[in-house]
């Protein structure tokens, strides 16, 4: 297992190597001078010749690719991802607390998905075919269709606007999570109680629950058995959702005015601003390998055959 | 004397309601060993499941199932579960898949045993230990460290053998234990299965649609085609005298298989 880890860590590191040079490379593919964007940016009207290279020099835009990378990799390495060319702050002074705001709605989401997933997972599977397990499946079915700024739009209008229960927007205390978590939950849970489900389902028929049973296990022993194959899934979700939220809460975040990253990178594509585009975009691959690395780590600890896969 | 007598089962799909098992009967006698043979989906490993209702919820039956005197479709489930096991055991088609992958296979021993006789996990491996070493399985206490998918299917369906060494059940079904095994360790197995009924001198079902490990291995035989047992007779009975044409089919194809593979053999 240990071996494994290491492995998995080495792959892990490499990944984020190949990720971080097609970040740099297609950021500097850009037809657009960098140069010129900081000055337009920063409202100079007259882009002269020499006033190009004057900043080309003071960003040094003009060493070759490589030096770039390689300074700005190691300058990353100490979450100095550069100046803001609209701002000219550092880039992590905005984009760092806009993390944390964005990562803490995606962990308590991506909590209440893994329950909610897990315990409708479960109960369909085990009264499938039956009114619950419809039920449950054809309302999933309406809510995720829904787009979620329009249900989050009409949540809004009835929990805080007529019955004033909980606050229209911002990041206030723990009442504000709830509308943005409850949206969250309900756009992604719908999707993932199916794999819940269905894992749950394809483990029930398999030979060892027949053999447990024939053995005169107790049901609830035979379960454990099956919810520990299945939960593999489940985990495998719970880490897939953290990045992938993060990286789409743009909708919600601009519905509830949430102070996170969706809304701050909007902004810096609509402006140019490549060093928070560059950080935003690294970021979110970090996190991508992060979590897709932890979940195989935990599957290969619940089943020993994925650990000599690698 | 008769272990087990089963009178009209039936066993029927509850959705389109078509029939699998058809009305059958048998007995079994204390200490025998009855084979049931038919080709694949002929009911035979439906009716072994029936006997301890063992079948998915979506499978009715219906009859009598007489286990020493108790008719096992009249227990609740909790009667019906102290029984499977530890007075009939299974023992599984496929080793490979017959343990919980992510377990390793000592996992389920425990649990069985904890469950029938209360031992705790040092009693239940010391137990096992002893039981695979007779059945010849080397080096017992790693092996019940492994994972299913670190052992072969022989060894796994020795395993099963062990259990049953150690539960003693008074009747075992073994649902077509030589089929997914190679020739050699087909043949241990059926060694450790001659042990068995020596060693416990339980009665056995024995699933199979392979007629020389049936020979080998029954007293009697029962052959069953499209859910319904269309002859019976003693082993002997069966081989040299078969009355049914569809029995005489099977001895025929058997028939020229070995002796195709007696021209390949001497041909070479």
């Amino acid at each position: 297992m240990s071996i494994y880890i290491v492995k998995r860590m080495v792959l892990a590191f490499l990944l984020l190597i190949i990720i971080s040079l097609i970040t740099f490379a297609f950021i500097n593919l850009s037809p657009l001078n960098p140069a010129v964007v900081v000055l337009q940016a920063q409202g100079i009207p007259d882009t002269t010749e020499e006033l190009i290279r004057q900043t080309e020099q003071q960003f040094g835009l003009d060493r070759p690719f490589f030096v770039r990378y390689l300074d700005w990799g190691m300058a990353c390495l100490q979450l100095d991802f550069g100046h803001s060319y609209v701002t000219n702050q550092p880039v992590w002074s905005t984009l760092g607390p806009a993390f944390v705001n964005t990562f803490k709605l995606t962990l308590v989401s991506s909590i209440a998905i893994m329950i909610v997933s897990v315990v409708l997972g479960v109960i369909c599977a085990l009264q499938v075919g039956k009114k619950v397990d419809k039920t449950v499946r054809g309302i999933a079915f309406i809510l995720t269709a829904m787009p979620s700024y329009w249900l989050a739009a009409l949540m809004i209008w009835y929990f805080s606007v007529k019955l004033d229960w909980l606050p229209t927007s911002g990041m206030d205390s723990y009442r504000s999570y709830i509308l943005p978590v409850l949206i969250i939950t309900i756009s992604y849970a719908g999707i993932y109680f199916r794999n819940v489900r269905s894992s749950m389902l394809s483990n029930m028929n398999k030979d060892y629950v027949l053999y447990g049973r024939a053995s005169g296990l107790k049901e609830s022993v035979v379960m454990m058995h099956i919810l520990r194959n299945s939960l593999q899934v489940a985990i495998s979700i719970f880490c897939m959702a953290i990045p992938i939220i993060l990286g789409s809460t743009v909708v919600i975040e601009n519905v509830f005015a949430w102070p996170g990253l969706g809304s701050l990178s909007i902004r810096a594509i609509l402006s140019r601003d490549f060093p928070v585009i560059q950080a935003y975009v690294l970021i979110l691959a970090i996190s991508f390998v992060i979590f897709n690395a932890i979940s195989d780590m935990i599957n290969a600890a619940m089943n020993p055959r994925l650990r000599n896969g690698l | 004397m008769n272990i087990l007598e089963v009178e009209q089962l039936s066993i029927w799909d509850q959705h389109s309601g078509k029939a699998l098992v058809h009305d059958s009967s048998f007995q079994l006698r204390k200490g025998s060993c009855l084979a049931i043979v038919g080709e694949s989906g002929s009911g035979k490993s439906l009716t072994c499941r029936a006997l301890t209702r063992l079948n998915p919820k979506s499978l009715a039956q219906s009859g009598k199932i007489v286990f020493k005197g108790i008719d096992l479709t009249t227990l609740s489930e909790a009667e019906i579960r102290q029984k499977r096991g530890k007075e009939i055991a299974m023992i599984m088609q496929n080793g490979m898949s017959a343990f919980d992958p992510s377990c390793v296979v000592g996992v389920h021993f425990r649990e069985t045993l904890g469950q029938h006789l209360g031992w705790k996990r040092r009693v239940a491996d010391d137990h096992m230990i002893k039981a695979m070493e007779r059945v010849m399985l080397q080096k017992p206490v790693e092996l019940l460290r492994k994972y299913p998918h670190e052992l072969s299917g022989g060894m796994l369906q020795r395993m099963m053998i062990a259990l049953a060494i150690v539960l003693e059940p008074d009747l075992i079904i073994a649902d077509e234990p030589t089929t997914a095994l190679d020739t050699i360790s087909q043949y241990e197995v059926i060694q450790q299965f001659l042990l068995l009924r020596q060693t416990i001198g339980s009665s056995m079902i024995f699933v199979s649609h392979d007629l020389g490990v049936v020979r080998q291995i029954a007293d009697e035989v029962l052959i069953m085609r499209s859910g319904e047992i269309v002859e019976r007779g003693t082993t002997h009975h069966i081989f040299t005298n078969a009355q049914h044409e569809y029995t005489r089919y099977l001895m025929a194809t058997r028939a020229t298989l070995s002796d195709h593979f007696r021209q390949l053999m001497e041909g070479s």
